[in-house]
């Protein structure tokens, strides 16, 4: 089980939570599992999102490991410019 | 993947300041752009522009342009493809529109024909019967219930209710207890701040030139951010298969994120597949104005606590992006940034992205940061004025440190904010002396950086030269970067290794050059590359030898036994590897092909001081200095050249750059002349600070760098402004029409 931070806008679609909890070891899993326990997330994960995991920011890669100890924050896909 | 070993610290080459390989050919005018390349039998084209800011277009009809002798083409947007996602939609409808015009400049039709004058004689014949709508161009009016709406079924399902279906967009961050964090502070200060839509103003025009036979086979010269997202977005838009499209990228006068989507490859697709002959399209410096980029204009309200001994107990920050007439994300990166670089117990940031009678926004350096920030940092400085505070020192309290939960969610690992600032403290520049109408401004500035797919092909050549290949436009000077990483990892000089940028069917996807991305990524990928190359001389050398390969090792450019009992070989050089290959197995190369992630976040803090002329309003910068943390300098002179291209910009954003709209809803200065860019003549030097915290996530420690730069300045000069004038500015451009109104009557 990890611990999954949401942001502002997304707990407003989980009755307020900032954490939720999330049955994953890797990215592929959190976004498929987040997705299922949560439906009302499906229009933003669809819009894709980035992870930060212990502080460092993925974009969209699934294998990313993570372990049930490490800081999980869900946040939009990143762009630049 | 990360890469997280520890930085290599000891270089030979890296941080050298060696000859950039693009310099000749770009001070003899050698350099091939956009609109340089000729062929046989090359038709002209030019796009019909809308005259109004909404409207509907009942009818239009192309035929007596296509009679006109010397027309070979004519499209429209049923040349495209229809229902497709929304993004490629979108892009295609910006091309050209369907249904509706949705700012003034939006294209209609294009024509191909054998001169420019006949093309342009053309698009006078196109009739179009247009139905005028209510247009709105500023953010705030558009959000209201009652304004013109641009487009119907938009709205994402997070947005509040109560807004028009203009606000297509909405999102929060935050931790903390607000209401207890403003309890807790001795001053609670709220502002309202602006900011006008800028272009990213780069001197070479969008162009391209293209050729689409009928069975989907075509080739595209264009100037571009990005070869690979030009062949997607243009396949999709034009029902394509990707394998047959071969996009080449140009040399490149500038792009700062605005030419990282398309505007004009597709209408030039199109017209060569209906016209059977190559197709050249060049837009005006008019056009590009009114229709490609600019970035967001904004509308931000910030409210802020503090303590009497200047730390901050909360902040709240929303966002008003206007993305001009298309659906517009940059929001949530201005809300994430706008307090990136503070340690707050309670912060929570809005961001509302809307739609405007206006060009679509297209991302120019941090996207999104810049206007968050400027406001942040233009209350702080308010704050520090009303309790006597010293502006560093207040920035100091704040920091954002390891271990600080950012504003946007994670926890922040070592990051160089704090010694920055301490670097600001003990710099000269904080304590010059001033003199009359002179004033001091201070901001920093945060963006995240990335990394993305990278492929990098490395071949070492017979004559003991490396080639390397890579797929991303050079546009800060990644060619001499990339070089250089290749030659220190092959232990072999610079001089001896050329980087190229290859076409799409030439080396595997590569994301736009975007998001500082290229030096770290590519880089990091070249190392990469570089050490599968080294792996196999090493093979080599050990067949030579009749040893195992595991005995022997890299070291200065040779192979060489790896200790004693491996044997007694001279080690062999690069050059002598390379002289055999083919008797030794073939070709020697190394390729990787990656997603790459572990940027790390960028911080800078920027120094301006200005003169206000009383009498006139007019504002000129005296003495700036910018400091950034860039991991690795790999080559210093791009590096600083980042940060003075960032500072100069942000200095024109603050100062001078602004899209004028009349009531009409049409552009008013589309050209440079109105406006108005900084050039070398407005600034004094830009001095910078390069401070190197290596980056765990690079091999050799590099950093993001091409980003951050362009976000503390607005915020620095609003806050030297200010100072200078005594009144505060809440509102960017600070032309000096807008400064003189400000000052006091006496």
């Amino acid at each position: 089980m990890v611990q999954v931070k949401l942001w502002g806008s997304l707990r407003n679609l989980a009755d307020g939570e900032e954490f939720v909890e999330i049955e994953a070891q890797n990215f592929k899993q959190l976004l498929d599992a987040l997705g299922e326990k949560y439906p009302a997330f499906r229009p933003e994960l669809g819009r894709k999102v980035s992870m930060a995991l212990d502080g460092e920011i993925y974009r969209e890669a699934w294998f990313t490991p993570i372990s049930p100890e490490s800081e999980v924050v869900l946040m939009p896909f990143m762009e630049g410019g | 993947m990360t890469d997280q070993a520890t930085p290599k610290q000891e270089f030979k080459i890296i941080g050298r300041r060696v000859p950039r390989p693009d310099g000749i050919a770009k001070v003899t005018g050698e350099a091939a752009y956009g609109a340089d390349i000729q062929v046989s039998g090359m038709l002209h084209a030019r796009v019909l522009r809308s005259p109004h800011a909404h409207a509907r277009i009942v009818s239009l009809d192309v035929s007596d342009a296509l009679a006109l002798k010397g027309v070979k083409a004519v499209v429209t947007s049923e040349d495209f493809e229809r229902d497709l996602p929304a993004k490629f939609q979108d892009i295609a409808d910006n091309c050209l529109a369907r249904g509706k015009v949705l700012y003034d400049g939006h294209g209609i039709a294009a024509v191909a024909a054998v001169s420019k004058s006949i093309a342009k004689q053309a698009l006078a014949l196109i009739r179009v019967e247009y139905e005028v709508l209510r247009h709105v161009t500023d953010v705030d009016a558009a959000m209201l219930n009652d304004a013109p709406v641009l487009h119907v079924g938009r709205v994402q399902e997070t947005v509040p209710a109560g807004y028009s279906q203009n606000v297509t967009n909405y999102i929060e961050f935050g931790h903390g207890d607000m209401d207890a964090g403003f309890a807790a502070a001795d001053i609670v200060m709220e502002r309202t701040y602006k900011t006008a839509a800028v272009h990213q103003g780069y001197i070479e025009p969008n162009a391209c030139l293209a050729t689409l036979a009928a069975d989907g086979r075509g080739d595209l010269w264009v100037c571009t951010q990005g070869q690979y997202m030009v062949r997607e977005n243009c396949c999709t838009i034009l029902g394509l298969e990707v394998g047959k499209l071969r996009v080449t990228a140009s040399e490149i006068g500038g792009g700062f994120g605005g030419k990282t989507t398309t505007f004009v490859e597709p209408i030039a697709l199109a017209l060569s597949r209906k016209a059977g002959r190559p197709v050249k399209l060049v837009l005006s410096r008019e056009e590009v104005l009114k229709a490609t980029g600019p970035t967001v204009s904004s509308s931000i309200d910030v409210k802020i606590g503090i303590m009497n001994d200047g730390r901050m107990t909360a902040g709240h920050a929303t966002v008003r992006y206007q993305g001009g007439a298309f659906p517009c994300g940059t929001a949530k990166f201005g809300a994430q940034a706008a307090f990136g670089c503070y340690d707050l117990p309670a912060v929570r940031t809005e961001g509302f992205g809307v739609t405007t009678n206006r060009p679509k926004e297209a991302h120019y350096r941090a996207p999104g940061a810049p206007p968050a920030v400027y406001a942040v940092e233009s209350l702080i400085d308010e704050l520090c004025q009303e309790l006597g505070l010293d502006p560093l020192d207040v920035r100091l309290t704040n920091a954002a440190r390891k271990g600080t939960v950012a504003t946007y969610g994670p926890t922040f690992n070592d990051i160089g904010l704090e010694a920055i600032l301490k670097k600001v403290a003990d710099h000269p520049h904080y304590s010059a002396p001033l003199e009359a109408n002179q004033a001091r401004g201070l901001a920093c500035g945060f963006w995240f950086n990335f990394g993305g797919d990278t492929s990098v092909s490395l071949s070492i050549n017979a004559d003991g030269t490396a080639s390397v290949v890579e797929g991303n436009p050079d546009i800060g000077g990644s060619r001499a970067s990339i070089s250089m990483m290749a030659a220190e990892e092959l232990g072999i000089p610079y001089e001896n290794v050329r980087t190229i940028i290859a076409d799409t069917g030439s080396l595997g996807f590569n994301n736009v050059t975007d998001g500082s991305r290229v030096t770290f990524a590519v880089g990091l990928a070249t190392i990469k590359a570089a050490r599968a190359a080294k792996d196999e001389m090493c093979a080599r050398a050990a067949k030579i030898w009749g040893i195992d390969n595991d005995a022997v090792e890299w070291v200065d450019g040779c192979a060489q036994p790896a200790g004693p009992n491996a044997g007694n070989y001279p080690p062999m050089a690069l050059a002598e590897i390379a002289a055999v290959s083919s008797q030794t197995g073939g070709p020697i190369a190394g390729h990787h092909e990656v997603n790459v992630d572990g940027a790390g976040v960028g911080f800078g803090v920027h120094l301006a001081d200005v003169e206000v002329d009383p009498e006139t309003g007019a504002t000129k910068v005296v003495r700036y200095t910018a400091f950034q943390d860039v991991g690795k300098a790999v080559h210093p002179d791009y590096v600083e050249g980042q940060m003075q291209g960032g500072a100069v910009q942000g200095i024109g954003w603050a100062l001078n750059e602004e899209y004028v709209y009349g009531d009409d809803g049409k552009l008013q200065n589309a050209g440079f002349l109105d406006y108005r860019i900084p050039v070398a003549s407005d600034l004094p030097f830009i001095a910078t600070e390069i401070l190197e915290i290596p980056n765990p996530g690079h091999p050799y420690g590099v950093r993001g760098v091409g980003e951050t730069p362009i976000v503390p300045p607005l915020g620095a000069v609003s806050n030297a402004v200010s100072r200078a004038i005594g009144v505060r500015m809440r509102s960017l451009p600070m032309s000096p029409s807008k400064v003189l109104a400000a000052l006091p009557e006496d």
